[in-house]
């Protein structure tokens, strides 16, 4: 049984038309960065004055996987890993919807590596937001594809010896037409990102990193949201396009910007082009 | 070969992965994702050239994974959709086949069953998957599972898996064989107009009114798409006539899960389909599906020449197995004989439903099915 | 760190600042402190008060210095606070 919503008339945020009441508050933890990042998508659909019919929100498994749930629009909340696979199928049979995956750093990265570079080297016109809060936190905060070396996590208990991904040299390198990293602090140049995203042809991705202050910051010596923030406002250094190879994450660095922002037609484009052709002809 | 308009009309000569294609277009499929894999790859490479013409969808994707995944989004997007692959195929695509039952989302799945397990025989036939249609995927759940015996099945059932996964919103199996995929026969294509089309039920309300999983009568939930208004949630997790996840609810799983089993199991009766040859008197009765039950049939042709009183029991739905039909064949037979390409997989539905009527297991594995001859002798050997 | 202005700017009688208005939704706040950490002009600071979540929800300190950043309602991860441009007329 859900829970009565604590919103009523007088106190609605402006936002909230974007939110399903029933389905709030959210689940998340106090200081998660998952809130922020959902606050900034909501706030670019806002100003972007998207129409909500046309929007496809997909998302994974993991705490970020409960977005779908949670945003007032077509939503669909698939199995671990694949929402980018779903987010073809939706996107291809309908190209007029604007198909936004949602999903954290395991779920896109680890068990979803394959789906996501082979997405980007299409070219699909889907847009990637990855949550990258360095573990697994639903589950209890195991390590994953992006926790960083020596990171203490519950299955590397003794410091983590694998090299994580560089998820923006990943993105660029597999062909994405737009690429950027931001945290949850940059509250204002992530909701900017979002909108362009949202606007540009292609496939598109922004890495957001985000505190999972309950687990990974525990683990790690940052017990609240404020400190993990306050990482990043100390570390956090603006490099619009440089090599997104050298984009580090480290305890000192924290490179963000946008990457990648280049102009290439959409596979669905040409897909479509493809067959209006030979349909065309098959008709002669 | 008439390529204006969709559907393949006129008598032709083709191999029964093509049939299967042609038969998918003739549904209204307008989207395939697949992933090449003996001996299904046949069904891929002609959708990859009919789809365009008919504007519809091909997509090579990188596995079977994200192929089942691109089926199930299609479908939520409106369009008829369509996987098909083989035995390792078939197996990575079990957890998703597992969110395409949760969700509901109507879609064909097509195996052309070879040798197995693990790699086996790509080129060879089996029969070895019978049961991971049913039981692949984890959880308890039901699915529709059809057995073409020859190549104009492969056209006709896979419209009717069409019909049947857009009426029940259940994904559809065809399980077919490596024979029946690669052997040529005749097939005869009616007009457009002739063949029987099924559609999803649309929402009959409002969108503000919508409940995305709320059933009717006959247990299935009207569908909307993406992009039509009704703004819905559908998840994997455990939910309610919402859609909204409801993890901590005994009731919610419990209605949940009885559902999505009692929509196949209480229209058993509208969805089963056999052939009976010859059982009002027969002794004993075969028991076949797929390319077997063509040597089947005959070598109960050459028992009944011989004096012998034998029957066919042809099963073409395998999921819901046809326990009734089963049943009652079983109670005035003697005995029955069950040929499969495995080491024993349908029989022992047969064997439960058989009751006391003794059931004799043929098995055979590897290139060929089992011939008339060794038929007839497990027939003689049975009274 | 910000930088600090170190001259009166030729604008600053004709320019108005936007009068603001902070709601705050006390019981859904989880108590991150983002809002608070983060105001430029230092408007919020935790109150002492137990919301139904069982953290302490911010107060506001003095409306009148807060300029309509709106970096709080951009920040909060819970949809908690929000800040509004006071529409008034001439001397509010």
């Amino acid at each position: 049984m859900v829970e009565e919503t604590l919103i009523t008339e007088e106190t609605a945020h402006p936002i909230s038309k974007f939110l399903r009441e029933a389905m709030m508050p959210h689940i998340w933890c106090s200081g998660c960065g998952n809130g922020v990042i959902l606050n900034c998508f909501v706030h670019a659909v806002d100003e972007l004055q998207m129409d909500l019919n046309k929007l496809v929100v997909v998302s994974g498994i993991g705490c970020i996987g409960r977005t779908a749930g949670y945003i007032n629009t077509n939503s669909f909340h698939t199995t671990h890993g694949r929402p980018i696979a779903f987010a073809t199928g939706v996107k291809l049979a309908n190209p007029n919807l604007e198909v936004v995956v949602i999903s954290g750093d395991g779920d896109l990265f680890a068990i979803g590596g394959n789906h996501f570079i082979h997405a980007a080297r299409r070219n699909l016109g889907i847009k990637v937001i990855c949550a990258n809060n360095f573990n697994y936190g639903m589950t209890g905060g195991q390590q994953g594809p992006t926790t960083p070396l020596e990171a203490l996590t519950s299955t590397t208990p003794y410091g983590n010896i694998e090299h994580p991904f560089n998820l923006v040299h990943l993105a660029a390198a597999s062909g994405a037409t737009y690429v950027a990293r931001w945290t949850t602090l940059h509250v204002r140049r992530l909701t900017q990102s979002i909108k362009k995203l949202l606007q540009k042809e292609g496939f598109c991705f922004i890495e957001a990193i985000s505190p999972c202050p309950e687990i990974y910051g525990r683990y790690n010596k940052m017990r609240t949201g404020l400190e993990m923030m306050e990482w990043f406002k100390k570390a956090s250094v603006v490099e619009h396009f440089s090599d997104p190879a050298k984009a580090e994450i480290t305890p000192e660095k924290i490179v963000v910007g946008e990457f990648v922002d280049m102009k290439k037609p959409s596979y669905e484009k040409l897909l479509h082009e493809q067959i209006a052709q030979i349909n065309k002809k098959a008709g002669e | 070969m008439n390529k204006k308009g969709t559907v393949l009309e006129g008598v032709h000569f083709m191999n029964g992965d093509v049939a299967c294609a042609e038969g998918a277009i003739a549904a209204g499929c307008k989207f395939f994702a697949g992933y090449p894999i003996t001996p299904a790859t046949e069904i891929a490479e002609h959708l990859s050239q009919r789809m365009p013409e008919i504007g519809g969808i091909y997509i090579q994707m990188e596995d079977e994974i994200a192929s089942m995944a691109a089926v199930i989004g299609a479908s939520y997007t409106g369009l008829k959709a369509m996987i098909a692959t083989s035995g390792p195929g078939f197996s990575l695509m079990q957890e998703n086949i597992g969110l395409a039952v949760m969700t509901e989302a109507p879609c064909v799945i097509v195996d052309v069953m070879r040798g197995g397990p693990s790699t086996g025989q790509p080129t060879l036939p089996g029969q070895q998957d019978v049961m991971q249609a049913k039981w692949g995927s984890h959880g308890d759940y039901e699915i529709i599972a059809l057995a073409p015996s020859s190549v104009q099945e492969m056209f006709d059932l896979t419209i009717e898996a069409f019909n049947l996964s857009e009426t029940y919103r259940v994904p559809t199996i065809l399980l077919a064989d490596e024979v029946v995929g690669h052997m040529w026969e005749k097939v005869v294509i009616p007009t457009g107009e002739k063949i029987k089309i099924v559609n999803r039920k649309r929402p009959n309300v409002p969108p503000e009114k919508y409940l995305p999983f709320m059933p009717d009568d006959d247990l299935v939930p009207p569908m909307a798409c993406f992009g039509e208004g009704f703004s819905f949630h559908a998840t994997g997790l455990t939910h309610d006539e919402h859609g909204y996840p409801q993890t901590s609810s005994s009731e919610v799983q419990q209605s949940l899960v009885n559902r999505l089993c009692d929509k196949i199991r209480k229209n058993a009766d509208k969805i089963i389909r056999v052939e009976e040859v010859a059982l009002e008197d027969a002794d004993v009765v075969v028991v076949a599906y797929g390319i077997v039950a063509r040597a089947a049939l005959s070598a109960v042709r050459k028992a009944r020449e011989k004096g012998i009183m034998a029957g066919l029991l042809r099963l073409i739905t395998l999921w819901p197995f046809p326990e009734k039909h089963v049943a009652k064949i079983a109670k005035q037979a003697k005995a029955m004989v069950v040929p499969e390409m495995n080491c024993g997989q349908l029989v022992r539905e047969v064997e439960r439903s058989a009751k006391e009527t003794p059931v004799a297991f043929l098995s055979k594995l590897g290139e060929d099915p089992h011939t008339p001859m060794e038929i007839l002798e497990a027939i003689r050997r049975s009274i | 760190m910000p930088v600090r202005l170190w001259r009166t700017p030729l604008d600053t009688k004709k320019v108005k600042l936007p009068k603001a208005e902070i709601h705050i939704i006390k019981d859904q706040c989880k108590g991150c402190n983002f809002c608070i950490q983060y105001c430029p002009t230092k408007v919020l600071e935790e109150s002492e008060e137990i919301n139904a979540m069982g953290v302490h929800p911010p107060r506001i300190i003095d409306e009148s210095k807060c300029v309509v950043c709106s970096f709080c309602t951009a920040v909060c991860p819970d949809f908690a606070i929000y800040v509004v441009e006071k529409q008034c007329k001439e001397g509010c």
